[in-house]
């Protein structure tokens, strides 16, 4: 079988603003960060945006200048990152930029973040990704990179230049919106891998069965009366890829999974040896179309949530590990688009802000998932993409999460970093609270009722 | 009760009361000055994104009968053809105060959307395939007065289950009064998990001699050749409600407009047994009811507009 050659490749880019090194003390805090098995109370150091030190409580002096963060009560994690964001830019910045959505990651604790491609025009050649690079090099609090269409135009029809543009930095190729309909024109990009690698991130669903479905398909659909997206429009899609990659030896990376069919799709796919990773979003692994039963356009997304029984295959995964990591899927929409009928209003939700709290509630505080298994898969989205896995270990770029998880809070109807306030979790009282976030050795939130002091 | 979004929403005391309010109505429409001024100086608005015959001119009759004044929107010819949103329109009109908008929407919750955008009370005549509640209540009160109960009644819903709102809105309301209910059609119109709703679900029809009452529904012929069934041809060889299926003790409703020949067959629409010109007739006194109901629900009328009759007027037919 081949394999993706990464060796002659230009590694993907990640870009962001110029930022001020951190030289900080988080003195006492709960430090969690299961891949260096680190569970216990430690004080952290970091001088010139680097891990400096772990040591005991009370154990470590800050240096002149250092910034002091009482960690007491607090836990710090590796920050999070996030392969599957919209930031609306180019075409729609009224409803996100680069600023705000690199704003809202860092405030939801995340370090790095993956645009999506599906914007107006589409990145689908050199120069919209470099003007995008640009832009974020200028804009972005936190790393951003960008992926690439598979086709042009996601039209589904003929290959971008992905060789050209896995050279300019494209992080990965996804037609994310819309699946790759053609299973030849899937194979051809499967093949043309083995050139321009870089992995393929796929939108899966089967248009012939979601039609112009724009829920579920099950009761709660029947008794809406609303056109309902089956859960094997999704799975069959999976299989179908998954048999792909099998056969081309290619990478690639589901995203948002939504259907108990689709996880043991991957569980299959995955024992017979096919290179796949997958992701499931918050959204999808703490509600139910039960919610729709409100109409309330806040549950509308593609995919669609889904029962009960397929929320539950998808926390089995995450827990099993046959899910990979936590994606948001964060896409912004304008609230007039919003104030709609549910049947024209636009698909998907924000969730950069609310991700973390939205999992500890409904997930680790039932006791559905360990609060290291979290912090595990929303660190982990960026490895299938060979891109950088945060962690807390001496030596490396800080990366970290502070958070208050005693702190609970009612997620508005506005306050949001995010130009968007198409909020799932909107109304609700959530636990869980990001008060600092260190991105890539830089200070990129920081809440602003959190105290800090400094070391004299 | 401030709006009428759904049959879902409402009780079987309520539909009671609709109902027995409708009677009593009945006696105004038999009168020869077919009004009372029980809603004088009320404004109601119809506002109207579909096209309706029926719906829409027996909500206006009923308004007028009640000495309401009426407005009828339509969106062709108005200011959503030059895209304006729903919410703008809706406060658009409620800056005119109107006590009532009655919505017609090729939207599933668009009646429910806009009760959160006025203060008029709000009435769902269609919202996309979701329900038709009004429907639901004049069908349920055109077959009281023929059969005088309900409870244990066997009613067939035969047709496009999944593109009818009549079907959802008519299962919850047959339920809900006691009716036995069984939905019927090809597989491909039925949506799935229906028989979670509460009904049975049939693929054919046999079995339909146990029905006491075949409520036929409108296939929409536009849509349904080649993608939903074969042809209309096959459909009506499976699922015509013709004279041989039609037995003579059973009841047959339908919505309208029929398509003669596919759902139903002339002999059975023109068949004593038939009650579809009732339930037309049916649709302006329960819509009288539905309107005072939400208006006095939201305002206390004043004693002199009350009714002529609080009481319901006999029930015709045969217990």
């Amino acid at each position: 079988m081949n394999s993706v050659p990464e060796t002659r490749m230009r590694p993907p880019r990640l870009d962001r603003a110029p930022a001020k090194l951190a030289n900080a003390l988080i003195r006492s805090a709960k430090v969690i960060d299961p891949r260096t098995r680190i569970d216990g109370y430690h004080d952290l150091l970091i001088r010139s945006g680097e891990i400096a030190e772990i040591g005991a409580p009370g154990s470590l002096k800050a240096p002149d200048g250092a910034e002091v963060i009482a960690g007491e009560g607090l836990h710090a994690f590796p920050a999070f990152v996030d392969p599957h964001v919209h930031l609306r830019t180019p075409g729609r910045e009224d409803e996100e930029d680069i600023d705000s959505g690199s704003r809202a990651a860092a405030a939801g604790g995340f370090c790095a973040i993956l645009a999506m491609p599906n914007t107006n025009p589409v990145v689908d050649d050199a120069t919209v990704l470099r003007a995008l690079q640009d832009r974020a090099r200028a804009e972005a609090r936190v790393p951003v990179g960008f992926t690439a269409a598979i086709t042009r135009g996601q039209a589904g029809e003929e290959l971008t230049e992905m060789w050209e543009l896995a050279e300019a930095g494209a992080a990965a190729f996804t037609d994310d919106g819309l699946p790759v309909r053609s299973a030849g024109v899937m194979r051809q990009a499967l093949q043309y891998q083995r050139l321009a690698g870089r992995v393929l991130a796929l939108h899966e669903e089967e248009p012939s069965l979601s039609r112009k479905g724009v829920m579920h398909e099950g009761i709660v659909a029947a008794a809406l009366g609303l056109a309902g997206i089956p859960s094997v429009s999704e799975s069959t899609m999976v299989q179908r890829d998954c048999a792909l990659a099998r056969y081309e030896g290619g990478r690639i990376h589901i995203q948002h999974l939504s259907a108990r069919e689709s996880v043991e799709a991957i569980d299959a796919a995955k024992a017979a040896g096919v290179m796949v990773t997958c992701e499931a979003s918050p959204h999808h692994l703490t509600l139910t179309d039960a919610a729709v039963h409100s109409l309330d356009t806040h549950f509308k997304m593609n995919p669609p949530l889904r029962t009960e029984d397929d929320r539950q295959a998808l926390i089995d995964g995450l827990r099993s590990g046959v899910i990979d990591c936590v994606a948001t899927d964060h896409a912004p929409h304008a609230r007039e688009e919003k104030e709609e009928v549910f049947e024209t209003a636009p698909m998907g939700v924000t969730g950069l802000e609310t991700a973390f709290a939205a999992l500890v509630t409904d997930l680790v505080m039932p006791g559905h998932l360990k609060l290291a298994t979290l912090v595990e898969r929303m660190t982990a989205g960026l490895e299938p993409f060979g891109l950088l896995v945060p962690t807390i270990t001496k030596g490396a770029p800080a990366n970290v999460c502070l958070a208050d998880l005693s702190a609970s809070w009612e997620v508005g109807d506005s306050g949001y970093e995010s130009r968007s306030v198409n909020n799932a979790f909107a109304g609700r009282t959530l636990t869980g609270r990001v008060l600092v976030t260190v991105a890539d050795g830089a200070v990129a939130y920081r809440e602003r009722s959190f105290a800090i002091g400094v070391a004299r | 009760m401030k709006h009428l979004l759904s049959i879902e929403d409402i009780t079987r005391e309520d539909i009671e009361r609709l109902l027995a309010r409708a009677g009593s109505f009945a006696e105004v429409s038999g009168r020869p000055i077919k009004k009372v001024p029980a809603l004088r100086g009320r404004t109601v608005i119809n506002l109207f994104y579909e096209a309706s015959t029926r719906t829409s001119s027996s909500f206006e009759l009923a308004a007028k009968r009640l000495s309401a004044d009426v407005i009828n929107v339509k969106s062709s010819g108005s200011s959503v053809e030059k895209g304006e949103s729903l919410k703008d329109t809706v406060q658009t009109l409620s800056a005119y105060d109107p006590s009532a908008i009655v919505i017609r929407s090729p939207h599933a919750g668009a009646a429910s959307l806009i009760s959160r955008w006025t203060p008029a009370s709000v009435i769902n005549a269609g919202d996309g395939k979701h329900e038709h509640p009004t429907q639901a209540l004049l069908d349920l009160y055109t077959l009281r007065r023929r059969i005088g109960t309900l409870e244990g009644a066997n009613v067939w819903i035969v047709g496009d289950v999944l593109h009818s709102r009549v079907a959802r809105s008519n299962v919850l309301a047959f339920t809900k009064m006691g009716c036995k209910v069984t939905v019927c059609g090809p597989p491909t119109l039925i949506p799935r998990e229906m028989d979670q709703l509460g009904c049975h679900v049939r693929f054919s029809l046999d079995g339909i001699e146990s029905a006491d009452v075949i409520y036929a529904l409108r296939m929409q012929r536009e849509r349904m050749e080649g993608t939903f069934v074969p042809s209309l041809r096959e459909y009506a060889a499976c699922f015509q409600i013709d004279g041989r299926r039609l037995r003579p003790h059973q009841l047959l409703m339908h919505p309208g407009p029929v398509n003669r020949g596919v759902e139903l067959s002339a002999e059975a629409i023109d068949s004593p047994q038939a009650l579809i010109t009732q339930q037309v007739e049916s649709g302006v006194v329960v819509r009288m009811a539905v309107l005072f109901e939400v208006l006095s629900g939201a305002r206390e009328p004043s004693p002199e507009s009350a009714p002529p009759s609080p009481q319901p007027a006999p029930l015709g037919g045969v217990a």
